[in-house]
This record gives structure tokens, sequence and C-alpha cells, in this order.
């Protein structure tokens, strides 16, 4: 029973992660209703962008609330930039393109960024800074609850109650939403769609700015291809919530790491990386809208 | 017709073929000069080329210096077998070093064996690589030595009675040397509690961790690649496992206190050579090593510079440099005193010498003790 | 009867003949780069099929070349039969397996949609390369090791050769037929095909099915060029690899796939001269880059939908 909870703990850290880096493909695909394969890659980024900085700025060894806040505020910008600049630069141009190429060009520009990381930075792993000392929050029967564990599910709540409330309440929000139901429509009423957008490229690269470091924090080890897999089940993740919507991406999240942690524990480690894929096909059979999705009429 | 002539035409460019300096000659290196486990790549590297220098400024073989050629395999078993391929066909090496991953020489070796070109591997230690054929050779331990070693350190220094064992199925090492100390540990009336895996690559491990934890076990053995054996020691840690930690020569990396800081501390692991040693050839080793990469030599590059050496003394008892000569020389190698001990090749074409236990503290590995064969 | 055999028989004529120059020019090393490339071709035309005919986008390619490469090595290894002219039973069964796994993908392909279906067929590859993973009777992550080779590069060059005959013949005259238009009707507009009562369905799964097949089958003849295979072969990056082959020569070209096929082989020799001298791997930036630049500049890839035949006509022809 006791290991039970520890792997419910280790199940809802691991989903926190992914809720963080799920949002950004969600609020994409409902902005644009095109998978944004590079986000994942955003989110490498943002983590080299921190081991760059705490090196440059000789924080490696010195942990603390203002190494956390430099090299999140500096990651954030990084990561913003380059998502807006591919938004406007690969995405932009192909805005009426049939959605193909846009997937294709998504995919290019996910390759062109882990293999120029590889290229600068070196494809060996790096040794990612600590940032804040891991202490214990509380402990009951001979489990310990850490801090790192709980700030990311914080953050990751957080991050959701926010966006929601953007979305739902303010002006921006309602542009958005109005930029996803219907594009040419909402600009004609006098929306700018091309700033909405770059907005929601913001947002999204942020949160992965976010996410970034604080799997730096969990995980230590850097290298330009970490995104690969964690962005495959996060976006598994927000399918699975229903993609475009907000509370599905956290709540699909949660799910896909909850159930890693058991089939690892339980079964095997070696199929960790298909539960994904099989959760993503069954899902899609079943209930391709999610758990939170609404059907959709394809019209002609 | 037409189309005929312009398809030899094509062709033609890609017929000529480059000529080759007689006055030199020519060495092939595979390895993994990125990618996850590259600094065993670039290590073996650093002692080759410290080691044909020397060679070289020495007056080269028979007044004929060695030019290394070096492929980097990305820690590829494909781009090995490619590398190999090309190092043979292309550049006409006479004798190949490579690689220190066990899956990634297998790769390699069938073609050298088919092509007959002499490969020697510095530091895979799963005796399925020299079984290949006669033309490969090994000029370190093999497994089945290493695991016995490994487990009797475990239930004699430890007196442990249940193990856990955690490996790494991508990579024929782990999966080799696991099975290994598993048959010997039972053998010597240990009770393993736990066998798990991961995958090369992987950065979460609490999974199977907390499933080790609740078997309660006295040492965890963790036969596999310093990048993981890090982060795996920094989570066991974080979860409250208190107990030792043990591997093999896959630990050996200064990266494996960098990504596991404290958490590796107090572990213990099997290696090749130990810089502490009070012989001469290792402490001239280890000095030059210094002045020249400014850096302390890990096992990969005492193990090239061995492997190195052992080639070039091969390449001068020939009476004629040719890949067969070479290959009969090097079968004949006996006592070679290297800086990873005395080194004689077997009949299986596996060296024969002894292993260190070492343990981590800090950058540093303290000298625990010396096992012989 | 004869005219059906007359085209294909004469492509391998005079293929055959490249070949023996071939055999006689050129080094080892260069020999199997040429091997790589009709193997990319074949792999190109099949995906063309599904990707470029019928419009629907496969990201798991790679699981289907794995089938067959891991059927025929298995069959290979364990009884000689299979590793002289038994080869060809091995290399069918591949196919055919592959094949069946194709039609599994292609079934969901009743609710899936363009992006949706893509990302289905990715997580398919990845499953099978899992699935391979943890089979230890197939060598689980360590693989098949020592798989026999063809005693010799003139034959493993004609048995890839004859597949890829094959490949494209059958291919181009299903593409030309009636029943091809179908899969021309599902790229260009599945709701109106429908309308039209195409069943969309049904050619999407046989497309799958035969571009399955041919991906299999490229597989088996990999396997016994490399000896070597194990899951980490066929990774979704070589599925990307396919890809790109098939965006840059054109999306519903033939030539087009064979020409960026060739291309894509033989690119990193090329650009070896640049890695020698810079000391970095440029390939894989250039390749993505490339994508990129060919789906925002030139989406149509080099030959987009017409074939050499058409340029030939169009440029080289005077007359109307």
């Amino acid at each position: 029973m006791q290991d039970f909870i520890q792997h419910l703990i280790n199940g809802i850290s691991l989903g926190s992660i992914y809720a963080l880096i799920a949002l950004g493909y969600t609020m994409v695909y409902g902005i644009l209703q095109m998978i944004n394969f590079a986000h994942a890659d955003v989110y490498m980024i943002g983590a080299f962008t921190a081991y760059y900085t705490a090196k440059w700025m000789g924080l490696e060894n010195s942990p603390g609330l203002s190494t956390l806040f430099i090299l999140l505020f500096s990651a954030m910008f990084v990561c913003s930039l380059l998502g807006l600049a591919i938004e406007r630069f690969a995405y932009r141009p192909l805005r009426n393109s049939p959605k193909l190429n846009v997937l294709i060009t998504a995919i290019g520009v996910s390759l062109f960024l882990e293999f120029t990381g590889q290229v600068v930075f070196g494809a060996d792993p790096k040794v990612f800074p600590e940032v804040m000392k891991d202490f214990v929050i509380s402990s009951f029967g001979g489990i310990d609850l850490k801090s790192s564990d709980v700030t990311v599910l914080g953050v990751s709540l957080v991050a959701m109650v926010l966006l929601n409330f953007i979305v739902q309440k303010t002006k921006m929000g309602r542009a958005m939403r109005a930029v996803s139901t219907n594009a040419p429509v909402a600009s004609m009423l006098g929306v700018n769609t091309n700033r909405i957008i770059s907005f929601t490229f913001i947002v999204g690269s942020s949160l992965a700015a976010i996410g970034s470091i604080l799997v730096g924090m969990k995980y230590p080890k850097i290298d330009p291809l970490m995104g690969m897999m964690i962005g495959m089940k996060a976006f598994v993740a927000a399918v699975l919530g229903g993609i475009g919507n907000i509370q599905g991406a956290v709540l699909g999240a949660l799910i896909m790491g909850l159930s890693e942690e058991m089939v690892v524990a339980y079964i095997s480690s070696t199929y960790r990386d298909a539960l994904a894929f099989g959760i993503l096909i069954v899902i899609l059979i079943i209930k391709p809208t999610g758990l939170f999705g609404k059907y959709a009429v394809e019209k002609v | 017709m037409k189309k005929m002539i312009i398809a030899l035409l094509a062709v033609l460019p890609l017929m000529t073929a480059c000529t080759k300096k007689s006055n030199e000659i020519l060495v092939g290196e595979f390895g993994s000069l990125t990618g996850n486990d590259a600094t065993f790549g670039l290590s073996t590297n650093k002692g080759l080329r410290m080691a044909f220098e020397e060679i070289n400024a020495a007056g080269g073989i028979n007044s004929k210096k060695i030019k290394l050629i070096t492929i980097d395999d990305q820690g590829k078993s494909e781009e090995a077998a490619s590398a190999v391929t090309r190092l043979i066909t292309q550049d006409k090496v006479v004798a190949i070093i490579g690689e220190v991953a066990s899956g990634r020489s297998k790769a390699a070796a069938p073609i050298a064996q088919k092509y007959q070109i002499p490969m020697i591997t510095p530091a895979s230690t799963n005796p399925s690589v020299t079984q290949v054929g006669d033309y490969i050779f090994r000029t370190c331990f093999i497994d089945p030595f290493q695991g016995l070693v490994i487990a009797k350190f475990a239930t004699q220094n430890f007196k442990s009675k249940k193990a856990a064992l955690l490996r790494d199925v991508k990579s024929e090492y782990s999966v080799g040397l696991a099975d290994v100390f598993a048959a010997e540990y039972k053998k010597m009336g240990g009770d393993l509690v736990s066998d798990l895996s991961y995958q090369g690559g992987d950065i979460d491990f609490k999974a199977q961790l907390t499933q080790i934890r609740s078997k309660n076990p006295d040492v965890i053995f963790i036969p596999g690649y310093y990048t993981e054996v890090g982060l795996i020691a920094q989570q066991a840690r974080q979860l409250g496992i208190k107990v030792p930690l043990l591997g093999g020569d896959g630990w050996d990396s200064a990266r494996l206190s960098e990504i596991g800081k404290e958490a590796v501390n107090g572990s213990y692991y099997s290696n090749h050579y130990t810089t502490e040693s009070t012989d001469p050839l290792v402490v001239e080793f280890v000095k030059k090593f210094k002045e020249k990469y400014n850096e302390t030599p890990d096992v990969m590059a005492a193990l090239g510079y061995d492997a190195a050496k052992i080639l070039a003394a091969a390449m001068t008892r020939t009476k004629e440099l040719t890949p067969k000569n070479i290959r009969d020389e090097l079968a004949k190698t006996t006592d070679y005193p290297g800086v990873t001990g005395k080194i004689t090749i077997n009949k299986d074409r596996n060296a024969v010498k002894s292993a260190v236990i070492v343990q981590v503290q800090g950058a540093e590995r303290k000298f625990i003790t010396t096992v012989t064969p | 009867m004869i005219n059906t055999f007359k085209a294909p028989v004469l492509t391998m004529i005079v293929l055959l003949i490249i070949g023996i120059a071939l055999d006689l020019g050129l080094n080892a090393y260069i020999q199997l780069m040429v091997l790589y490339a009709i193997i990319n071709a074949i792999l190109a035309m099949s995906l063309n099929l599904v990707s470029g005919y019928t419009g629907q986008f496969s990201l798991g390619h790679a699981g289907f070349m794995a089938i067959g490469a891991y059927v025929s090595a298995y069959f290979s290894t364990r009884f000689p039969f299979f590793a002289g002219l038994g080869i060809i039973f091995t290399t069918v069964g591949g196919g055919l397996l592959a094949a069946f796994a194709g039609w599994l993908v292609g079934l969901p392909s009743l609710r899936l949609k363009g992006d949706y279906l893509a990302i289905v067929t990715l997580g398919f590859g990845e499953i099978i390369r899992v699935a391979l993973l943890n089979m230890n009777a197939l060598g689980g992550a360590r693989g098949i090791s020592g798989i026999p080779s063809f005693p010799s590069f003139l034959i493993s060059y004609s048995y890839a050769c004859a597949w890829a005959v094959i490949c494209f013949f059958v291919i181009w005259r299903l593409v030309k037929s009636s029943h091809g238009r179908g899969f021309l009707s599902v790229r260009e507009d599945e709701i109106a095909a429908q309308a039209m009562g195409i069943n969309t369905t049904q050619m999407k799964v046989h497309a799958f099915v035969i571009s399955s097949f041919f991906a299999g089958i490229a597989g088996a003849i990999f396997s016994h060029i490399t000896n070597y295979i194990s899951p980490s072969t066929f990774t979704f990056l070589l599925s990307v690899n396919v890809v790109i082959m098939v965006v840059l020569g054109g999306m519903g070209s033939m030539t087009g796939s064979i020409t960026a096929a060739i291309f894509i082989t033989a690119m990193p020799e090329l650009l070896r001269s640049l890695q020698d001298i810079t000391g970095i791997d440029l390939r894989m930036v250039i390749y993505s880059l490339l994508l990129i630049f060919v789906m925002i500049l030139r989406p149509k890839g080099l030959f987009g939908e017409s074939e050499i035949t058409d340029v030939w006509r169009k440029y080289v022809r005077k007359s109307a």
C-alpha cells in the first residue's frame, strides 16, 4: 500500500510535467487547428537556455530563489521569441495551405531545432544546474512528499486556472475564442488575428519554458533530443483530454503520467513509450474528440 | 541507347579511386564521439592518439608512420557497421580499433571478419564479440569474469544476502553482465529479490526504484552506463534508499559524479585499472596524459592506449605488414606490460587480466581491492 | 500478355547492364550506397502511393519496413534454405505480414482524418518498434546479427532492382487505371468522392496495404545487406527520412520519389567532405531546412505531380 501511494505521487508528478507542455499543444491546436510538432523542441531550448545562463552567470552551484527567477525569466524570454519566430516564418506563410503541408513543416522545424541543437550544444547530455534545494514537505508512513513534486503539480494547476481565466473572462480570451471558432469572420469583426495567434504562441512557449526548468530540477540530464518523447506523450495527453480544451489537457496529462508509472512499476519499463501510443490509438478510435471534447461536424 | 550512355557517363566519376601514400600505415578507429555515452569514444580516442604519437615520435614501425583515421558512430550500431565498412573498403586500413560498447562492436565485427582485417576492441566485455571470428580480438577482460568479481565482492565484503538488479535492456553489455552476476550471486548463496529493467536514455526510474525499495535489498547492482547510473543513484537516494550501489566498468567516467553528485558517493564498481596504482607504468601514463590533455585519464583512455600499443607491438613483429600477419602476431601477444595490467591474449582472443574494485568519492576513485582471475 | 511485360523486362535489362558496369568499377563502399539507394527508392515509391496519390499522410513507414526485415532475417538466420533461394519466400512473407499491418493501420482511417491519421500512423510505427524491443525471441534490444548476405554485389543488386521494378510498375499501372483514379479522388476531395459513390475507406485501406507490402519488401532486402538489424534502426527518424524523400521529389510523382531517394542516399557522402572540414554532421540540419523550404516555397516538390516523361514532353519536344 505504501508503495502504491509512492507510485501515485510519482505518477502525478510525471503527469504535471506533461500537463505544462500539453497546455501549449492544446492552445495552438485550438487556435490554428495545427499540431505544433516543434513545441517540445522549444521546451528543449528552454532547458538549454537555462543551462547556459547559469553557466555564464556563474550560478551553477548556487541554488536559491533568485537563481530560479533569473533562469525562469531567461528561459521564458528566449522561448517566447523562438515561438514567435517559428510562427512568423514557418507557419504563417502556410496559413492557407492544406493541413498536411503545415504538419510536414512543423516536423521540419522540430527536426531543425533538434539537430541544430546537437551541432551547437553537442549531442552528449549536459547536467542541469541545481536551481532549488529539494526539501521534504511532509512525511507520512515512510513516504516523503518532496517539494519538487508539489511545486510541479502546483505550477501546472495554477497555469491551468490562469489560462482558463484568461480565455473565459478577458477580452483577449474572447478574441482567442473568436479566432478559434471562425478566423475570417473574427478578423472581419475587428480582431487582429495575427496578434492573437502570436499571443497564443507566446503563452504556450512560456509554459514550455517553465516546464523545462521544473523538469531540469527533477531530472538534471538534458540533451538536444530530450523533447521528442516528452513532446509525444504531452501531445497524446492533450488529445486524450480533448484537444483544444484546457482542463482536458491537464486531466489527460495526469492520466498519462499515472498510467505510465503504473505500467513501469507493475508490468515492465520497456512498455512505457508504447503505452502512450496505445492510449492514443484507443482514444482516437473510441472517442476521437477526447474526454472533454465536443463533436465537431465537418462542413463541406 | 542514349539513356544507357548517359547512365554510364554519370557513373564514371564514381569509379575513380583515391591513391594512398605508401609510407603510411593506416589504422582505423570507430567510436562514439557524440551521443549518450560520448565520453567513452572521446576518451578512447585520446588514449589512442597519445599512443600513436609516442610511437611515431620514436620512429614509427620500421620507419613508417601510423596514421589514425577516426569515424564517429554517434553511439549507433548501424553507424558503427557503416563506419567499419567505409574504413575497410574506402580508406583501406590494415587494422581497426573499436568499440567500447559491446553492442556496437558486435555490429561491426562481422564486417571486419568478412574482409579479414584484424579488429581490436579495447573495452567491450561481452564474450560474444570475439566469438564472431578469428580476426576479432580484445584487450580487456570479459563479463563472465567481471560478473564473478562483483558477485564475490558483494557477498564477501558486504555479506550481502539479498540483492536487487537493475539492468539496461537496450545494452548488450548490461544484459550480459546482469545475467552473469545473477547466476554467480545465486551460486554464492545470495537471494536475488528483484530483477528489473530500464532503457538507455530513460530519465525517470522512480517506478522501478519504488518496487526495489519495497523488497529491501542490501545492495543494488546496476550494470549500466554512467549517464543513467548517475540519475538512478540520485532518484534512489531521493526515495530514501540508503544501501550501497554496485556497478561495472560502464560506470567509469568523470560525468558519473557530475550527474549523480553526492548520490553516487560511497558506491562501488569494478574497473580495469586504477589511477592510484604505484606501478611506474601507470604513474608515467597518468602524468603524460595530464600534460597533454589537462585531465585525468579514465579507464577508456588507458584501455585505448594499451590497445594501440599492443597493435603496434604486433605490427613490429611482422615481417611484412599484411592484415593476416598482423592478426597472427596479435594472437601471440604474451605478458605485454600494459597500463591496465599484464596482458596476454589467450586462444579465445580475449585478454587475461585482473580487475579492481574502486569506490566513488567525489571526483576521485578510491582503490579498494584487486581480483586476479 | 507480352505487352504487360515488355516495359518491365526492358527496364530490368537496362538496369542489369548498369549493374555490371558498377560491379566492375566501384569499390564496396559505394556499391553499398547504390544498394541503399535502390532500397530507399522502393520505400519512397511505396510511401508515395499512400501519401502522394491518396493524400494520406503516413509517418509510420519504418514500422512496416521493420516487419519485413525481421521476418526475413529471422528465417534466414535459422534455416539455411531461406538464406539461399528461399529468400524469395521470406521477402514475400515479410511483405505480406507488413501488408497485414498496413491493413490494421488503414482500418481506423474511416474515422480519422488528416492530422489524426498521421499521428496514429506514427503511433503504430512506434508500437511496432517497442513490440520488437520486447520480443526476446527476436533478439530484443540486441536485434538479430549475422544475417547472411547475398553472395555477390551483382546478385544483391539484381534482386533489389527486380523488386524495385515490380514496385514501380505495380504502382504506376495501378494509379493509371480506373481503380487508381479512386486514390486520386480521395486525395483531391474526400467528401466529393464519397458523394460520387467511391468507397473512400476501402481506397485508403488498399493504399495502405499495397504501400506497406512494398515497405516490407524493402525491409527484407535491407536486412540482408546490412547483416544486422535492431529495433533502434527503425525509428520515427527513419520514417521521416522517407517522408522527406517523397516530399522533396514531389508527392504524386514516381520519378520524383526515385530521384529524391538517390539524392538523399548520396547526400551524406557528398556532405562528408564538408563534415571532414568542419567536423560536424550537418546532414539532418540540411534535411530539415530543405523540408521547411520546400513546403513553404515549392510544396509540390521537385517534380510535383508530373513524371519525367511529362517534363520531357514539355521542354524537350518542340512539337505539341
